[in-house]
């Protein structure tokens, strides 16, 4: 299967001498969902930002598509959902305008929404379940649900990987299974490579093909149901069930 | 009030700058970057006074001076090179130590300075009415072409940066454009005032707006209104317009949270 992200021996420090992430090998093929869990200050974050080209490795390679990541040409082919608390505005803004916003790389920066960019916003906020909301001020929204528009804003770009990094920090348990079903089902019918970025694991464990836990290096990579069982995280123990 | 005729160029360049402040500030407040105007209108005093002791028009070397200070704090911001507000501030005070320290140096520490800090109706002539429509209206097209793009860029700037968009291009338009909004309305409100129209009338707008499209809009029109109406005041009442036309600005916050509380009860 043709490889979406491949780190190679990868290493990566701040300061000299103070590695944050150290021989780090990881493939994820193209159609994968993977989880990539670990305590915080594990590495996770840099993970992310390394695998996205956004840091380069201090030693290593990072390919995004067989490109080195920090010159992936094909950037708008990127979907990226941040923590909750690092996006978004405390100004009036609609799902839609936020769903919008996700369609300018594929959309061009200059001018208005063709028609067919304005079909896939709303395609996407449909498939979210937002349709009804679509006009709403997120502001007025759940903390669940304004993470649903920043999901549906990531697939307005239709892209081939999509990152989610601490996707359900300051939501409730229940929300974040809603969130999770609602990326296992959008992951089953458009096949985009996922990577679910959290320390808050449990929701996906039933849904994701993969787990990777994160500490410094790979600690563990595989099915979720071969994680040790003091590993799993017990707010969520029915999703392994 | 009209038949005068440095009240008919007050009221034009006003009616720019009315629209072109609030539509470049919106994208500062959305960015918690509200009191940059501050920080770029200081250098702009530097720049006047710098136009003083060089014998050049004041307007053209405060419009320079602003959009450096401007793309400066971008700079600084953007690179890590100064936590926080700390860019701001070496800007700030660098700005209005330079400015004191030139205008000095020129001798012109007297009212004709005193009407650039706090705008002057007097001033404005056909000279600067061409520039600063040709400039303001450059501005407001260019805002109106790339709105979609610096929404975005307010709306999640790292998933921007993700996608590809030139993020860091598009936060130093905006700082340039913040340093030309500056430069072309210190005559009207003043140097020391403009940085209250770049932001009262966005925060105004906020509490009413039903969306980031509506807000933009809503902002301009309320910055429009606060010109037109402080313009006239400041004609009947002899005072310095750039007063007259922020506290009109902030009333017009008073009304619009009224408004917001009368619907929440609704």
């Amino acid at each position: 299967m043709p490889v979406a992200l491949e780190l190679d021996e990868v290493g990566f420090s701040y300061r000299p001498g103070q590695p944050v992430l150290t021989d780090v090998d990881l493939t994820v093929a193209e159609g994968e969902f993977v989880a990539v869990a670990g305590p915080n200050g594990g590495g996770k974050t840099t993970l992310v930002r390394l695998a996205l080209g956004l840091a380069r490795p201090s030693s290593g390679s990072v390919r995004l598509f067989g490109e080195p990541a920090h010159r992936f040409s094909c950037r708008e082919t990127l979907g990226y959902v941040a923590q909750r608390a690092q996006v978004g505005t405390e100004g009036p803004v609609t799902v839609r305008e936020v769903v919008s916003s996700g369609r300018l790389a594929q959309g061009g920066l200059f001018g208005p929404l063709r028609r067919r960019d304005r079909a896939i916003v709303d395609e996407a906020i449909a498939d979210v379940g937002l349709g009804d909301l679509a006009d709403a001020r997120l502001g007025d929204l759940s903390g669940g649900q304004q993470q649903r528009a920043f999901i549906a804003k990531a697939f307005a770009g239709e892209p081939s990987l999509l990152v989610l990094d601490e996707p359900t920090a300051g939501v409730d348990a229940e929300s974040q299974e809603a969130l999770a079903r609602l990326l296992g089902r959008l992951h089953a019918d458009r096949g985009v490579t996922t990577l679910y970025v959290s320390h808050e694991f449990g929701a996906v464990e039933g849904i994701v093909e993969r787990l990777v836990l994160v500490r410094g290096g790979i600690v563990f990579d595989g099915p979720p149901h071969a994680l040790p069982s003091a590993w799993h995280d017990p707010s969520h123990a029915h999703a392994r069930e | 009030m009209l038949e005068s005729e440095f009240m008919r160029l007050a009221f034009a360049t006003g009616a720019v700058v009315g629209l072109l402040a609030p539509a470049v500030g919106f994208f500062l407040v959305q960015r918690n970057m509200s009191l940059v105007g501050d920080g770029v209108g200081h250098t702009a005093f530097a720049g006047v006074a710098a136009g003083y002791l060089l014998g050049v028009e004041p307007v053209l070397t405060a419009l320079v001076a602003a959009v450096a200070g401007a793309v400066g704090i971008e700079w600084l911001r953007s690179r890590h090179r100064a936590a926080g507000d700390q860019a701001l501030a070496l800007l700030f005070y660098t700005g209005l130590a330079a400015g004191v320290v030139l205008a000095s140096s020129a001798g012109a520490l007297d009212v004709d300075l005193f009407s650039f800090l706090f705008g002057s109706i007097l001033t404005v002539t056909r000279g600067d009415l061409i520039l600063v429509t040709v400039l303001g209206v450059a501005g407001l097209l260019l805002i109106g072409l790339l709105y979609r793009a610096l929404a975005a860029v307010v709306i999640d700037e790292e998933g921007a940066r993700v996608a590809g968009v030139p993020v860091a291009a598009l936060n130093v338009l905006v700082a340039g454009l913040a340093g030309v909004t500056i430069g072309l309305s210190m005559q009207i409100v003043g140097i020391l005032l403009i940085a209250a129209l770049m932001v009262l009338p966005v925060i105004a707008a906020g509490r009413v707006a039903w969306s980031m499209g509506s807000s933009v809009l809503l902002a301009m029109g309320i910055g429009l209104l606060s010109v037109f109406a402080g313009l006239t005041v400041a004609y009947y009442a002899d005072l310095p317009p750039g007063g007259a036309i922020v506290l009109l600005a902030a009333a017009a916050f008073v009304v619009t949270s009224a408004l917001e509380a009368v619907r929440a009860r609704a």
